[in-house]
C-alpha cells in the first residue's frame, strides 16, 4: 500500500500505531493458549492459591509455574476418568475415515458435475448449493431415527460413513477447482481410448491434488473438532471422541482439577496445532478459495 | 463420451455413476430426513413409541413455551449484535494484517490459529481464563477497576450521589462474566470474536484481489486514508463482505458448542440458545416432535434472513 502525501513524522506515528495495535491483537489471541499451557504445568495448589496482595508477586504466581509440574500430563494419560489413549484412537480413526470418504466421494461427484455431460447435472449442482445451507438441527432427529433403525447408535458409523456420500461443501470446493482444468486434456485422453474411470484416476486426481489436500485437511479437522455429532450418537464412554470426552471431563472434574483439565486440553488441541503448522499454506489457500470464488 | 453433440445413453449412465455417491446421499441424508422431520413436526413423538398425529399442536405450543421464547430472543439478540460486530472486527484485523510488515505472516498465523481449535477446547480454556477468583483476566482488571472506582467515588458527591452508590463505586469490581446473568451473553458474544480467523483470511484474500491501479488513481485524485477505504477498498470488497455476512447469519443461528460447554444455558436461561433448547427438548426431554417443529421454524428464519441479505445485496454489493 502506498502512503503518498504524508509527512515523514506522520508516517512514523502511523507505523508505530499499527505496531502497537498488532501487538495488542497478538496478546489477545495468544494469551488463552499461553494460560492453558501455563496452568497445565502448575501444581493444583499453585493454580488455586489465594493470590498475594503485592501485584508483582501475584503476577509471578499467576504466570510462572513453580515448580514446573509435568506430572499433570502423566496423570491425565493414565487417569481412569480420562482415557486419553483410547479417546485419541477413537477420534483419529473417525477423522481418517472422514478424510478418505470426503476426498474420494467429493472428487467423483465434482468430476461428474464438471467434466461429464449428462442430464440433471445442473439440477444436482443446485441441490449441492442448497443443502450446504441446511442446519444440522433439521436433520438431527430423523437421522437419529434412521441410524437407530440400522443399529448404528452407540457406534462410530454415523460419524464417518455418511461422508462417503459426498458432503456438499467439499463437492462445491472441488468443483471450483475442476472448473479451472481445461477440457482439452480429457479430450486428448478420450482420443487415446481412455475410459472415464481411467481419466478420473490417472488425469483428474493427480491434477486436483492441491484441492484434494484441502478437502482432506478440512474434513479431518472438522471431524476432530466435531462435538454435537458425538454428543448425539455416542452413548458409551469407551467410544467417546476427544472433544466429547473433554466436555465430560470438565463437567465431572472441572471445578476441582483445573491443572488436569488444562493438560487434557493441551493434548486435545496439540495434534491440530501440529497439522496446522505442517500445512498452513494449504489451509489458508483453501479458505481463501471458498470465500473469493464462491 | 462425445464432447459435443447429443448426450447418449452411455454418457448419461456414466455421469450418473460418478455422481452416485451424492445421488444416494441426497436420497438417504436429505430427502428422507427432511420428509420425516416435516412429518414428525406434526406428531407427538418420543422415538420410543410410534408417532401420533397432533396437527399444528407442536407449533402452537411453542408460542406459550417460555424457555423456547427465551432461546429465540437470546439467539436473535446474539445474531443482531455478534454478526455485525464479528464482521467489523475481522475487517479491521484484515486491514491491519494487510499493512506491509516484516512479521505480517507471524501475526496472521496468530490470529488464524484459534479458529481451527475445537470449540469445546476454546470454551474450556476461556472458562478458566474468566474464572472470577483464580483467572488472569479479573486479576488484571481489578487494578483499573479500583482506580476508576476511586476517582468516580471522589467526584460523586459533587453530583449528589447516594452514599450507597459511592460505597459501591469505591469497591468497584470486574464483572463475574459467565456467572452473572447480566454479563453471560456479552461474554459469549465477545468470545465468539476469538474465533474469527477464517473470516479474516477470506477478507485478506479479497484485499489481495483489489488491483493496485485503483489505489494509484485514487491517490492521483488526492484521496487518502479513510476516503480511500470508503471509496475504493469497501466497494471492491463488498462481494466478500456479503459472503461473510451470509455465512455469519447462518452460523449465528446455529451456535451450540460454545454456550453448551461454557454455561449449559445459564445462569438461569441467560445464554440458552435456539439449538441448545432444540437439543434439550429432543434428546433430553424426548419431545422429538417439538424438536422437529423448532428445527423447521429455525430453517424458515434462516431462509428469510438469507433472502433479505440477498435482496439488500443489489443496493450495496458491487460485482466486477
Amino acid at each position: 500500500m502506498k502512503l503518498s502525501g504524508e509527512k515523514p513524522s506522520a508516517l512514523l506515528t502511523r507505523r508505530l500505531m499499527i505496531q502497537i495495535a498488532l501487538g495488542v491483537v497478538a496478546v489477545i489471541y495468544l494469551a488463552p493458549l499461553f494460560w492453558m499451557l501455563d496452568t497445565s504445568l502448575k501444581t493444583e495448589r499453585q493454580a488455586m492459591t489465594q493470590l498475594p496482595s503485592n501485584p508483582a508477586r501475584a503476577l509471578a504466581t499467576l504466570m510462572i509455574p513453580h515448580p514446573l509440574h509435568a506430572a499433570n500430563y502423566q496423570k491425565v494419560i493414565s487417569s481412569p476418568f480420562f482415557r486419553m489413549q483410547l479417546y485419541a484412537r477413537n477420534t483419529l480413526i473417525i477423522a481418517l475415515l472422514v478424510a478418505i470418504g470426503s476426498m474420494l466421494s467429493a472428487s467423483l461427484v465434482a468430476y461428474a458435475l464438471t467434466k461429464l455431460r449428462w442430464y440433471g447435472r445442473n439440477v444436482l449442482f443446485w441441490i449441492v448449493m442448497g443443502s450446504m445451507m441446511l442446519p444440522f438441527s433439521v436433520m438431527m432427529v430423523p437421522l437419529y431415527r434412521i441410524y437407530r433403525e440400522f443399529g448404528w447408535i452407540g457406534t462410530n458409523l454415523p460419524l464417518w460413513l455418511p461422508t462417503f456420500l459426498a458432503p456438499p461443501f467439499y463437492v462445491f470446493l472441488l468443483r471450483q477447482f475442476y472448473l479451472t482444468i481445461p477440457n482439452e486434456l480429457t479430450e486428448a485422453a478420450v482420443i487415446d481410448g481412455a475410459g472415464p474411470f481411467r481419466i478420473w484416476w490417472y488425469i483428474m486426481v493427480p491434477l486436483t491434488r492441491p484441492a484434494l489436500l484441502v478437502v482432506g485437511l478440512f474434513s479431518f479437522v472438522a471431524s476432530w473438532n466435531n462435538f454435537i455429532g458425538p454428543l448425539v450418537y455416542l452413548t458409551h464412554q469407551r467410544t467417546y471422541t476427544l472433544a466429547l470426552a473433554l466436555q465430560f471431563f470438565q463437567t465431572r472434574h472441572g471445578g476441582v482439577a483445573h491443572t488436569l483439565l488444562m493438560a487434557a486440553t493441551v493434548l486435545v488441541v496439540l495434534p491440530i496445532i501440529i497439522i496446522f503448522f505442517l500445512a498452513q499454506k494449504t489451509f489458508i489457500r483453501g479458505i481463501a478459495t471458498t470465500g473469493i470464488k464462491g | 463420451m462425445s464432447a459435443y453433440g447429443r448426450v447418449t445413453w452411455r454418457d448419461q449412465l456414466i455421469g450418473m455413476f460418478f455422481a452416485m455417491p451424492f445421488i444416494i446421499g441426497v436420497a438417504v441424508l436429505l430427502v428422507v430426513p427432511l420428509a420425516l422431520s416435516f412429518y414428525y413436526s406434526f406428531c407427538h413423538y418420543t422415538m420410543l413409541t410410534p408417532p401420533i398425529w397432533v396437527g399444528l399442536k407442536n407449533y402452537v405450543r411453542l408460542l406459550s413455551d417460555h424457555a423456547f421464547m427465551r432461546s429465540l430472543l437470546n439467539t436473535c439478540f446474539f445474531s443482531v449484535i455478534s454478526v455485525p460486530l464479528a464482521l467489523g472486527w475481522s475487517l479491521l484485523l484484515a486491514l491491519l494484517l494487510n499493512v506491509p510488515n516484516r512479521l505480517r505472516n507471524v501475526y496472521r498465523t496468530i490470529v488464524f490459529l484459534p479458529s481451527l481449535l475445537p470449540l469445546v477446547a476454546t470454551a474450556v480454556i476461556w472458562r478458566w481464563m474468566l474464572s472470577p477468583v483464580h483467572g488472569p483476566i479479573n486479576f488484571l482488571l481489578q487494578f483499573p477497576c479500583h482506580w476508576v472506582g476511586t476517582m468516580l467515588a471522589a467526584v460523586a458527591p459533587l453530583f449528589h450521589a447516594a452514599p450507597s452508590t459511592i460505597h459501591s463505586l469505591r469497591h468497584l469490581k470486574p464483572p463475574l462474566w459467565l456467572e452473572d446473568g447480566k454479563w453471560a451473553m456479552t461474554t459469549i458474544i465477545l468470545l465468539s470474536l476469538w474465533g474469527v480467523g477464517q473470516t479474516v483470511i477470506i477478507f485478506l484474500a479479497g484485499l489481495d484481489e483489489i488491483p493496485e491501479e485503483l489505489y494509484e488513481s485514487a491517490a492521483l485524485d488526492g484521496a487518502t486514508g479513510l476516503r480511500r477505504l470508503w471509496h475504493v477498498t469497501l466497494p471492491m470488497l463488498s462481494p466478500v463482505i456479503f459472503f461473510n455476512l451470509v455465512i455469519g447469519i447462518i452460523g449465528s443461528w446455529q451456535i451450540f458448542d460454545l454456550p453448551y460447554v461454557m454455561t449449559q444455558g445459564g445462569p438461569g436461561r441467560a445464554t440458552l440458545f435456539y439449538s441448545m433448547y432444540l437439543f434439550e427438548a429432543g434428546f433430553q426431554q424426548l419431545r422429538m416432535g417439538a424438536a422437529c417443529a423448532m428445527a423447521w421454524v429455525q430453517l424458515i428464519i434462516i431462509l428469510i434472513l438469507t433472502a433479505i441479505a440477498f435482496r439488500s445485496a443489489k443496493k450495496w454489493v458491487h460485482y466486477r
